[in-house]
């Protein structure tokens, strides 16, 4: 279970406003401090390990760069949540251990709300109000790759216990 | 036997080695091609690949670009085109282009995307190769990673729509203008993770490098791949570049109609007038008269999407015997240093520069944010690229937009945003 407050955001959240350009020739800490920084400047100031994103349609839209994932995770954001996911964004997510849910209420969800998101079973709950919101549920073995943290450290952990077994 | 299938299907069923694949299915595909470029490439894979002590499953299958950072603009780009020279080095990858272009011109020019192949690019604009009748998708640097250690990837095989383009474009309208109509009409919820398969008149009379623009904007819809059948305009093009395939070696990659697409939509080409995004995303596009009399600071003919030669030579119809307005500024980024060589040879050069357009390296330059040509606080730009997000080409407060070289190159005289036929005979 994962549980957190809410930053919203609207509709084509693009891979430029959470990675821009001119920052990518930096470390991933760098490029974090500009995160969506074009659409809300005061946002990384702002956002506390474990919070959530929610989010309208094709969020991640754009380029395939990885970074756009890697800065919501060095800021300690714990899941996103949006009606819908640009399709590399959404694959590198769970490649780099980001939990993405795709919930087609996700508009109804209030900034600041705090809630509770339990991926394999694809449930969102609304904390203070109890109201839930139904999300397309990771599959549990793709689950278990982000909770190693993402594609590199479970293949780590996969070719360690095939080697030792 | 199973039933027509759209050609994505096609070649997504020979690429895991089975007969057929429906829609919907996941399989794993054997790589044919994995393409990398200098921003995704192995300043992230290096370091993951040697944490795993793996290397490449086969250099030959390999193939990589600088363009992102390339031509260096400060010591901390020259570190990653650096690193990615020594890599290429190290691991044999004799598939490298360095400062050559844009991966997506590039590797077409050296032939190395042909019809039937299942390749995979690491970067969102990977679908180009879609033009040639291969099935090309991007992906992001860990996913590439585990491409690389195995040399095979899982996918989801995508629903197909068909797009079918009837009649011609009219003259000074292009590939861009159909792909702009298309961000604005069609909406991210029908086309996201599908295949566009493009068909039609419209389209098998468009050169390849147009082709390629239909193909390689299939990203800004949200789509998987785009995909055009190979026909006599592709062998012809593959000839040229010294990579032959024959005509029979093509006859599995046809656009067959009687196939279960999802969607069919059809447009009449005829019609279309010049469009043009408004910032701050290709889907607010419209007719170019929508937004006539914007003023410009920046014209930009650049990108893998519009600095191709066809492209400068659309920019040259307009500028010739023409110069630039005052307070208006053209760059010209080309897409490849053969594209350079060729417009110098034909003159399109010449005719650009006399217009007082100013000449930028090759690469990815300032449609990506990383190179020369960025914009300043408030500045307005007109583009040939493929994204108007807000902040890609410098602050946040610049407004871009989007449109067809020659929109690009008639605002550039103009000194606002003009439909280029008024330029045209």
């Amino acid at each position: 279970m994962i549980e957190g407050a809410v930053h919203r955001f609207g509709d084509n959240i693009d891979t430029d406003q959470l990675a821009p350009g001119r920052y990518m020739k930096g470390a991933i800490a760098e490029i974090a401090r500009h995160c969506l920084e074009a659409v809300d400047p005061g946002f990384v100031d702002r956002v506390c390990p474990g919070d959530i994103i929610v989010a309208g349609d094709n969020f991640g839209a754009g380029s395939s760069r990885e970074q756009a994932v890697a800065a919501l995770l060095a800021l300690g954001v714990s899941a996103v949540v949006a009606k819908s996911f640009a399709r590399i964004f959404f694959r590198n997510a769970l490649n780099l251990g980001l939990p993405v849910l795709v919930c087609p209420t996700a508009s109804e969800i209030p900034d600041g709300a705090r809630i509770a998101v339990d991926p394999t079973s694809g449930r969102a709950v609304e904390t203070a109000t109890g109201q839930q919101h139904d999300c397309e549920p990771i599959p549990s073995h793709l689950m278990a790759m982000v909770r190693d943290g993402g594609l590199l450290p479970h293949l780590e952990k996969t070719l360690r216990t095939s080697t030792n077994g | 036997m199973a039933g027509p299938s759209a050609l994505a299907e096609r070649l997504i069923a020979r690429a895991c080695g089975r007969d057929a694949v429906s829609a919907g299915e996941i399989v794993t595909c054997k790589v044919d091609l994995a393409m990398m470029h200098d921003s995704g490439g192995p300043r992230r894979i290096k370091p993951m690949l040697d944490r795993l002590g793996e290397a490449p499953w086969d250099s030959s299958r390999v193939a990589l670009v600088t363009d992102h950072y390339a031509p260096a603009i400060d010591a901390e780009s020259a570190a990653i085109v650096d690193l990615t020279r020594q890599w290429a080095r190290e691991q044999g990858i004799a598939q490298f282009f360095d400062s050559e272009g844009i991966c997506h011109v590039v590797l077409p020019e050296h032939g190395l995307i042909r019809p039937g192949m299942f390749v995979v690019g690491g970067d969102s604009h990977s679908p180009t190769g879609g033009a040639f009748g291969a099935f090309m998708v991007g992906i992001g640097a860990t996913e590439m990673l585990g491409v690389l250690v195995r040399g095979e990837i899982w996918i989801k095989v995508p629903r197909t729509l068909l797009l079918t383009w009837h009649g011609r474009l009219a003259a000074g309208v292009t590939a861009k203008d159909m792909m702009l109509h298309l961000c604005a009409t069609l909406g991210q919820a029908a086309v996201n993770y599908r295949a566009v398969e493009f068909a039609g008149e419209a389209v098998t009379s468009l050169p390849m490098a147009e082709r390629m623009t239909l193909c390689n904007m299939t990203a800004e819809l949200g789509a998987k791949t785009g995909l055009i059948a190979p026909d006599a305009t592709t062998l012809d093009y593959l000839s040229e570049v010294g990579a032959p395939v024959s005509a029979a070696e093509t006859a599995a990659w046809q656009t067959d109609l009687a196939a279960d697409y999802e969607l069919r939509r059809d447009y009449d080409a005829s019609t279309l007038s010049p469009q043009v995004a408004a910032p701050h995303s290709p889907q607010a596009s419209g007719p170019v008269s929508e937004h006539r009399g914007v003023a410009v600071d920046q014209a930009y003919i650049g990108s893998c999407t519009g600095a191709k030669l066809v492209d400068l030579r659309m920019a040259a119809e307009i500028l010739t015997g023409r110069q630039i307005a005052a307070g208006t500024r053209l760059l010209v980024a080309p897409a490849s240093n053969r594209v350079v060589e060729q417009a110098k040879a034909e003159g399109t050069l010449a005719t650009l520069m006399e217009a007082g357009a100013v000449l930028l390296p090759t690469g990815c330059g300032a449609c990506a944010g990383y190179g020369a040509g960025l914009l300043g606080e408030a500045e307005v730009c007109i583009s040939s690229t493929a994204r108007n997000f807000k902040g890609r080409m410098g602050a946040a407060s610049a407004q871009i937009y989007l449109g067809s070289p020659y929109t690009v190159a008639a605002a550039a005289v103009a000194g606002h945003i003009v439909d280029p036929r008024e330029f045209l005979p």
